[in-house]
């Protein structure tokens, strides 16, 4: 059943209050978050909470150029180096690489500087006032080579892809409408409020612990096993209370903690390497800009009948997770729409700006803002409203795919559209603004427009991503009688250490507060793949039921009763049970990396918002008023959690469509700071409404898909729309910045 | 320099270089990490405290101004301060603290302290406690997380309990609550 958004009762007028508030969660509104009151009095303890006595900082010294040979490293001779350590390549142990997907990416620069903040030299010292000393002592010598800094002119493609279904001809052929566009997407920052941050301890094996902000403990826990030669007992990572994540703490943690590793060994004492919020904007991994091209046929009965859709996305000066995110946004292009003839062709290349990585949507919203662009573009030129158009082409169950999948389940396209439009009166609001803007005179100040958008993202990994990363995730009844989940996956705001309780208790059958969850500490907890993707309730969610339903068994078949009255005996008898779940495909989900065929996703989510914007005729400043999102989640855990998910990733998404923005010059970011990288504020910030539907994926035991990622689909293009609707111009790249409204605008009155 | 002033009601003496910044006399000399530093520049309201009552930024306050003043960080908040031994549990909350857990107000957290003392210090102010006034005290601090939409809730809900606490006669708490 669909859960509306349902506010907690307040306490009726004249209502005696309790000395202290009553604990306990609002009715229907799940339980409260586990890790709340931590964080609610400060004693939560994020990694620069952490003390470790006699515990050293570390600095990075980084590449000011975008490009450069590196000549040397001197160490001004008149400074007294015996106090502090330096690390250079010459100091790491195995391969100079960062685990990733190419080998590709250096710890620490050797021959060649490939980007402006590259990491060459690492130094520690014990108080900060020595340390900048030292790092001001270091030379390094460069000759400049000529970087290349426009994707489109690099020559050097890390990935590429090609899905083609239909015959393309035959289908522009029949079309009596084409429409073209070009799209520009630039660099969005993550911009979690705390920094990226790492501490590293000698352990007495002569390996190394790590402290830090991260998504995933099992990539810092390869790469440290990788590049410092060490066991997986003598590599441990564990994960420090994390403020927000959003992507950018999924593989750029696997470098920072390398580096605070090299100095704690070369120092023997625990290094701590907390970024600043300069460091962090200026070297840390951003969105992917991204330059989509699309040819679109419509036949002369309103059908789509072909698409053609080029994407080349920048992907900085290493490879990181190009690879997925090229994948993950060229199966999205298409949008939900259904059409017979579809030719997608994309690549990752190199410049030398800093490397992209993971972001909240993964490549899709990227694709998808383009793709939703191009339906609004053809819904003006038929004449027709963009709901009535997206609701003849949405996919509905039984459709086709461009890599050939059928969806056979779980398909509500229809009904977040419907729900979304329904809220948020779209057709009678727009009636009203097309006649405003009818009316409009030229001294009008101001003008209000609607916008619509519709997406689907695919919940958990790409393809044959799941199989391979094959999770385990377990549950435990230990000796003593507890019960403990047992999970890689990272709490990071989005809910884990909350909705996991939920499920274990209501598969086991036992009060919430009896379950345990493990601390993130690769020496405790198994990898059950990483905290990315949307992938954690589902994949990791329904391996945890299905451990628990395993458990439950054993115990019950042994005490001849029901667990919740039986387990401790049980423990008391049988010592400690635990169960190790490991994935399994999902049945009948197939997918062929190398032809991209088959099903690329599981399950997909649906995803639609509408919104509604305010432009400064004068000024082109647009005020987002109010975003209605309808995102169907396959199955809510937790509504408020839930809701949490999809305000924020709104939000993300109006910053990405207004304000976010990246100014380059010559390959370094010029806007690295908050007060000149601006996100919104809560004056920015629009009413936001939530509407969760629920279209449950048959291939999860508790049906849920995931959350995270969908509304970062439709957020940008559902605000372009509306200023469009408003101001009558098409803003094609991001973010729909005053001066680019502006130009257009002027553009448009001279036409 | 010498500097004596009241930390959540605790006298305070230390001596430390007058241009050190509020923020790491709190978290480094004090050890009260709850207060957050997320860009220190002014920028982004993770270090929020009181001082005297006003909504400041620690990241820019330097300990020769806090002087002969009081400091309330996140960790006075709580009506029973969590230790050590005793972690942190819902009970223990303020009337704020608690309208955040229940509306879901903090995802991350790290922006939690800044935004509770902005919202402590709006709630102090009695002002009324409507969507546009609630928006302009929190403009100073920034959440990644939460789109804003239920930390607004949480201090909506917890003014509208202070309102019916403050109709039924005079019985807060130091920490607001009714």
């Amino acid at each position: 059943m669909p859960v509306g958004r349902t506010a907690p009762a307040p306490p009726a007028p004249g209502t005696v209050l309790p000395d202290t508030p009553t604990p306990g969660p609002a009715p229907g509104r799940g339980p409260l978050r586990r890790e709340g009151p931590a964080k609610l009095t400060g004693t939560a303890l994020y990694t620069d909470d952490l003390v470790f006595p006699g515990a050293w900082h570390g600095a990075t010294i980084r590449s000011t150029e975008a490009r450069a040979r590196l000549l040397a490293i001197e160490l001004d001779p008149a400074f007294d180096w015996s106090k502090v350590v330096v690390v250079t390549a010459g100091d790491i142990p195995g391969p100079n690489i960062v685990n990733s997907i190419q080998d590709d990416q250096p710890i620490l620069a050797t021959d060649e500087i490939r980007h402006h903040a590259e990491p060459i030299v690492l130094v520690a010292a014990p108080d900060r006032a020595l340390l900048r000393q030292a790092v001001g002592q270091v030379i390094v010598r460069t000759e400049p080579l000529a970087p290349v800094l426009d994707p489109l002119a690099s020559d050097r493609v890390f990935v590429h892809y090609e899905i083609e279904t239909g015959d393309l001809a035959a289908g522009f052929a029949e079309a009596t409408l084409v429409i073209e566009g070009e799209y520009r997407v630039g660099h969005q920052e993550q911009l979690y409020i705390e920094n990226n941050a790492m501490i590293a301890v000698p352990r007495a094996d002569g390996g190394v612990a790590v402290h830090g902000s991260l998504q995933c403990p099992y990539y810092v826990h390869n790469a440290l096993k990788r590049s410092l030669l060490l066991t997986d007992e003598q590599a441990q990572v564990v994960q420090a209370e994390t403020g927000g994540g959003f992507g950018g703490k999924e593989e750029y943690p696997s470098i920072l903690a390398l580096h605070a590793a090299l100095l704690a060994r070369a120092c023997g004492r625990p290094v701590r390497m907390i970024y600043d919020r300069h460091e962090d904007i200026a070297a840390t991994t951003k969105r992917h800009p991204a330059v989509v091209r699309y040819r679109s046929g419509v036949a002369a009965d309103g059908r789509l009948v072909a698409q053609d859709i080029e994407i080349v996305m920048d992907a900085g000066a290493y490879c990181t997770l190009s690879p997925v995110v090229l994948s993950r946004g060229t199966l999205h292009a298409g949008g939900p729409y259904a059409c017979p003839n579809v030719r997608i062709r994309s690549r990752a290349v190199a410049t030398n700006t800093p490397p992209n990585g993971a972001f909240r949507g993964f490549g899709a919203p990227q694709t998808e803002f383009a793709a939703e662009m191009q339906v609004n573009r053809i819904a003006e030129a038929l004449g027709e409203s963009p709901l009535d158009l997206r609701r003849r082409w949405l996919y509905r169950p039984g459709d086709t795919t461009p890599t050939g999948q059928v969806l056979r389940e779980s398909v509500a396209a229809e009904e977040v559209l419907e729900r979304a439009a329904e809220a948020a009166e779209f057709e009678r609001v727009r009636a009203r603004t097309a006649g405003d803007r009818a009316q409009r005179g030229p001294d009008a100040r101001s003008a209000h427009g609607i916008g619509l958008a519709l997406a689907w993202h695919g919940a958990g990994f790409t393809g044959s991503g799941e199989v391979h990363l094959a999770s385990v995730a377990s549950v435990e009844l230990t000796a003593d009688g507890r019960l403990v989940i047992l999970i890689g996956s990272t709490e990071m705001g989005q809910g884990t250490k909350t909705i996991f309780p939920q499920l274990v208790a209501d598969a086991l059958g036992v009060p919430m507060d009896d379950v345990e969850f493990a601390p993130q500490d690769t020496a405790l907890v198994p990898d059950s793949g990483p905290t990315v993707a949307s992938r954690t309730a589902m994949v990791v969610g329904g391996l945890v039921i299905e451990a628990c339903r395993r458990l439950r068994a054993v115990v019950e078949e042994r005490s001849g009763g029901p667990f919740a009255d039986t387990y401790r005996a049980d423990a008391g008898t049988h010592g400690a049970t635990r169960i190790d779940q490991h994935f399994r495909p999902y049945p009948g989900v197939d997918f062929d990396d190398t032809t991209y065929r088959g099903d690329a996703y599981p399950a997909f989510g649906w995803a639609s918002a509408v919104a509604e914007v305010d432009v400064d005729l004068d000024t082109g400043e647009v005020a987002v008023r109010s975003v209605v999102a309808a995102d169907d989640v396959g199955r809510v855990i937790h509504p408020v959690l839930a809701e949490g998910q999809v305000e924020g990733g709104t939000l993300q998404a109006v910053g990405y469509a207004t304000i976010e923005e990246i100014k380059l010059h010559d390959g370094r970011y010029l806007n690295d700071r908050l007060a000149t990288y601006l996100i919104p504020t809560a004056l920015d910030a629009p009413r936001i409404s939530t509407i969760l539907v629920e279209a449950p994926f048959s291939g999860a035991p508790h049906g849920a898909k995931g959350i995270g990622e969908l509304p970062m689909d439709v957020g940008a293009p559902a605000v372009v729309a509306a200023i469009h609707d408003a101001t009558g111009v098409w803003i094609h790249d991001l973010p729909a910045s005053p001066e680019r409204i502006l130009a257009a605008m002027d553009t448009l009155v001279r036409r | 320099m010498t500097v004596r002033f009241v930390v959540n009601d605790d006298p305070v003496e230390l001596t430390v270089p007058g241009a050190r910044r509020l923020l790491d006399v709190l978290r480094e000399e004090l050890g009260l990490t709850g207060t957050k530093e997320g860009c220190g520049e002014g920028e982004c309201g993770a270090c929020t405290v009181l001082l005297d009552g006003e909504v400041v930024d620690a990241c820019l306050v330097p300990i020769s101004q806090v002087d002969g003043h009081t400091v309330q960080t996140v960790e006075g908040l709580a009506a029973r301060r969590p230790s050590v031994d005793r972690p942190a549990a819902p009970d223990d909350l303020n009337q704020l603290q608690w309208a955040f857990l229940e509306t879901g107000g903090a995802q991350c957290g790290i922006c939690t302290p800044g935004m509770l003392m902005a919202g402590q210090a709006f709630l102090a102010s009695g002002a009324p406690a409507t969507d546009a006034a609630i928006r302009e005290a929190i403009a100073g601090n920034l959440c990644r997380c939460t789109g804003y939409t239920k930390i607004i809730e949480a201090i909506a809900l917890a003014a509208t309990r202070r309102d019916q606490a403050e109709s039924l006669g005079p019985t807060s708490d130091h920490a607001g609550r009714p």
